[in-house]
């Protein structure tokens, strides 16, 4: 290095030692603390009374009386000053910290060129028994198999669905869909309170819970509506339990479309995030420990895998190999923060099993024969006692996060129409229609039909009531269900609160 | 009939409950093949299977989240937090998900898991393994807290704990695990064999949760007690010679408010006395509840005797722990009090 770069550098650490001496100086005084050492202080206040010394031309090799008092303020240096004034300073920059940011943000144009789309049925089909170490690529690789034309490619499209299957899958879609349109709206005629939608992101709940069993559990998160709507889950039930009405399953008690059913292999969502992935693993150790033939499923975010209860669970199901598929969806998004917070600049979801020996697979999201296939496959490798397995689906949440976001805000608004992997419900279609399974007139009329059952669905439901309006559950509720049996101290509470 | 420590009442109940019930499960850090650094689940792997008395990795999210997961699966997990102080990780599943699955699932799921953990100091454990945190349980809504002071009653009640279809919180006094302590450090142990609440029937039996037990009947002043504090209060009555009638709550939720009134009533008095911190302590919510109840029958105030609210120190573990000397002076307070 030369003689004058290493005075700048040595120059520059010194305006940052005085700064942060300053900054002790600050905050005891703000404080009112007792100094630990009145000596270091007074050393400090050396520092405040000599300012000019820091206009000193430094050399190389050589501490000032500042530099000297600022180490010693900051208690490094307490007996050795000698020896640090030795140390030669370091041939780097200053530390900066480094926060990922999206590739655009609201005025850009949305641009993905980043983002490495292989080709479908580029992404081999392992055995089923496969070792995680084996296949660490397909942790970054995505599995695809609907191609851009529309066709099924590769050996993730070997024993598939049947056209009534298929048909099935893509009105699950249109279901949702419809739904989230009608109870989106409800929201904002002021009918709930809160609502989230699936938009984008509807194969992945409708394709996954083709491939489970009955008796099987899911321990969703709020973006699952699919779930239940693809096993034909009543859809009056659902938006009863939305407006928290009179028939509302859950009593009013729960925030609208965090649903319940067991009986349904849908567990009750909590709304705090990830805690439930965890549980899921339980879930599955439970059913390994009684000799069931039952497997869960557990459901995440890109964002809550940063919770520790996502690494919990990972450690759960590696140490003892747990029936559990570990679903990741990845819909860019967490509320304003994208992805890259949770997982950084480098990797992916996925690649945070390899560590755990879990077999990790990346799906095409958006492409509902993918969805289905990989599903399929995990929750096999569970059933067979083979353990668990992590799915990450790359998808994109075109929506906002929920009715209190928008996401103008910090997205631009044509970043969901840039997504490379489409919208699946299109993709679906073309697909269906080129395979001559499906035609425009039957899409249009799949879609007046879906239409018209869930507006006939609502107004049976708003018959019991919503929000604000109509048949109400009774208060007195709120003070059930806290315990089995209701303690004394609520019984008073009860009686006091006059329902 | 035969006697046994506090640890061995412990394990005998979940012997008993593993016996019964197929789907008792038992697992922690430890507890699997060493059975448990404080030995109470010693014996019960060989006994049941590794797949029903199992290590768990050290995450108490994930001990507490995996209970939770499994209670939704028809089992009825008794898991052991190696230390109270170590339960914070597990806290967002306690209190957010294990106290509240029956309330917002409408009884479609439910939590009927016991979280076993060694509470309250003692044994020079420093900050890290003598802490009292059951008022951070009792606060929360949807779950029980329960905290026995002998052999005979830490089976019963842990019994009815595992049985319970609600979550509950199950603290050990560690300081009472292998005999009554009252606070007199300096003197010889007594042992469990040598006291009558030693005497443990083998078989099952169990303790309603929710009921108080008066552990010294007395006219002159109520003293509210539990875990190892109770036996502190019974040390203070006889030194200070004050007739005082103490009370064992055994459970802190639900509480046994009946039990409570009827003595203050009786008595115009009362001492509350718990080794945890004093600010926010159960100590508040006590002397609370005793004053809306009581009010009119009060002869002096309610005073409290708790931990400093300091964290818990490791040399003066003395200073700190609420001795007889404390409750002594508190009972004369109020008896002077007129």
């Amino acid at each position: 290095m030369k003689k004058d770069d290493e005075k700048i550098l040595f120059s520059k650490s010194l305006i940052r030692t005085k700064e942060l001496c300053e900054g002790l100086f600050y905050y005891d005084n703000h404080n009112n603390r007792e100094p630990r050492h009145e000596a270091r202080v007074k050393k400090r206040l050396d520092v405040k009374t000599e300012p000019e010394t820091t206009k000193e031309t430094v050399t190389s090799g050589q501490m000032t009386k500042l530099e000297t008092n600022a180490v010693k303020a900051l208690g490094v240096l307490d007996q050795a000053g000698d020896h640090m004034s030795e140390q030669t300073p370091l041939p780097y920059s200053p530390l900066t910290l480094r926060v990922p940011e999206p590739q655009c943000r609201p005025g850009d144009t949305p641009d993905f060129s980043n983002m490495v789309v292989p080709a479908a049925g580029a992404v081999r089909r392992p055995a089923i028994d496969i070792k995680a170490s084996e296949i660490h690529d397909m942790a970054y690789s995505i599995i695809r198999i609907l191609d851009n034309d529309g066709e099924p490619v590769g050996d993730w499209a070997e024993d598939g669905l049947d056209d009534d299957a298929l048909r099935r899958g893509l009105r699950d879609m249109m279901k949702v869909r419809a739904f989230d349109a009608r109870m989106l709206m409800a929201q904002r005629q002021g009918k709930t309170s809160f609502y989230m939608q699936a938009l984008g992101e509807e194969a992945i709940a409708c394709a996954h819970a083709k491939a489970l069993r009955k008796g099987d559990m899911n321990f969703p998160t709020y973006r699952q509506q699919g779930l239940l709507l693809a096993n034909d889950y009543p859809v009056e039930t659902m938006m009863n339990q939305i407006y928290s009405n009179a028939e509302d399953p859950l009593k009013g008690r729960q925030l609208p479309i965090m649903y319940s059913s067991k009986e349904d292999g849908f567990f009750t969502i909590s709304g705090n995030l990830a805690t439930q992935y965890i549980q899921a693993v339980g879930w599955a150790m439970a059913s390994a420990i009684k000799g069931d033939t039952s497997i869960a499923s557990a459901w995440i975010g890109d964002g809550s895998t940063a919770e520790s209860d996502f690494h919990s669970a990972l450690v759960f199901a590696s140490t003892y190999q747990a029936p559990v598929v570990l679903n990741v969806v990845n819909n860019q998004w967490a509320i304003s923060t994208f992805q890259g917070i949770a997982v950084g600049e480098g990797g992916t979801l996925a690649a945070r099993a390899l560590g755990f020996g879990i077999p990790a697979l990346r799906v095409d999201g958006n492409d509902y024969l993918a969805v289905y296939a990989v599903s399929k496959w995990a929750a096999e490798r569970a059933r067979r006692n083979l353990g668990p397995t992590m799915i990450e689906y790359v998808t994109y949440r075109a929506g906002g996060h929920s009715t209190s976001d928008e996401p103008s805000a910090y997205r631009p608004k044509e970043e969901s129409t840039a997504w490379p992997l489409g919208d699946p419900l299109e993709r679906m279609k073309e697909f269906l229609i080129k395979r001559g399974a499906w035609s425009q007139e039957r899409h249009v009329q799949a879609q007046s039909e879906i239409e018209s059952e869930i507006v006939l669905a609502q107004k049976s439901a708003e018959k019991n009531g919503t929000l604000h309006a109509g048949n109400k559950v009774s208060a007195s509720e709120m003070f059930e269900g806290v315990y089995k049996e209701m303690p004394e101290n609520l019984r008073r509470q009860r009686q006091e609160a006059g329902v | 009939m035969a006697r046994m420590t506090m640890i061995e009442a412990l394990r005998s109940a979940m012997d008993n409950m593993m016996e019964r019930d197929k789907n008792v499960v038992v697992f922690g850090e430890d507890v699997g093949y060493f059975g448990g650094v404080f030995r109470c689940t010693s014996g019960l792997q060989e006994k049941y299977g590794k797949s029903r008395c199992f290590d768990a990795p050290i995450s108490e999210s994930g001990i507490v989240g995996a209970a939770i997961g499994m209670a939704a699966n028809g089992l009825r997990p008794c898991v052991e937090i190696q230390f109270a102080d170590y339960v914070y990780p597990a806290y967002d599943q306690i209190t957010q998900e294990a106290a509240r699955i029956r309330y917002r699932s409408n009884g479609d799921f439910t939590a009927p898991i016991t979280i076993r953990m060694p509470t309250g100091g003692g044994i020079f454990g420093g900050q890290t393994h003598s802490q009292s945190p059951e008022a951070l349980f009792t606060h929360v809504a949807g779950l029980k807290t329960v905290i026995p002071c002998n052999p005979y009653d830490a089976k019963g009640l842990l019994i009815s704990a595992i049985e319970d279809d609600d979550p509950v919180m199950f603290l050990e006094p560690k300081r009472l695990y292998n005999g009554p302590f009252d606070g007199h450090h300096d003197r010889a142990i007594t042992p469990w064999s040598k006291h009558e609440a030693g005497e443990v029937p083998e078989d099952y039996y169990n303790i309603p949760l929710g009921k108080a037990a008066i552990r010294r009947e007395g006219q002159a002043v109520t003293v509210l007690a539990y875990g190892t504090m109770v036996y502190v209060a019974l040390a203070a009555a006889e030194e200070t010679g004050i007739d005082a009638e103490v009370i064992d709550l055994r459970t802190l939720v639900p509480l046994d408010i009946d039990t409570i009134e009827k003595s203050v009533k009786k008595t115009g008095r009362c001492v509350v006395v718990h080794e945890a911190t004093k600010t926010s302590g159960f100590g508040g919510e006590l002397s609370s509840l005793v004053q809306e109840a009581c009010f009119y029958h009060l002869e002096a105030p309610v005073v409290r005797v708790a931990g400093w609210d300091t964290p818990y120190p490791h040399a003066q573990e003395w200073s700190y722990f609420p001795g007889p000397e404390r409750v002594g002076n508190a009972l004369k307070t109020v008896m002077e009090d007129a």
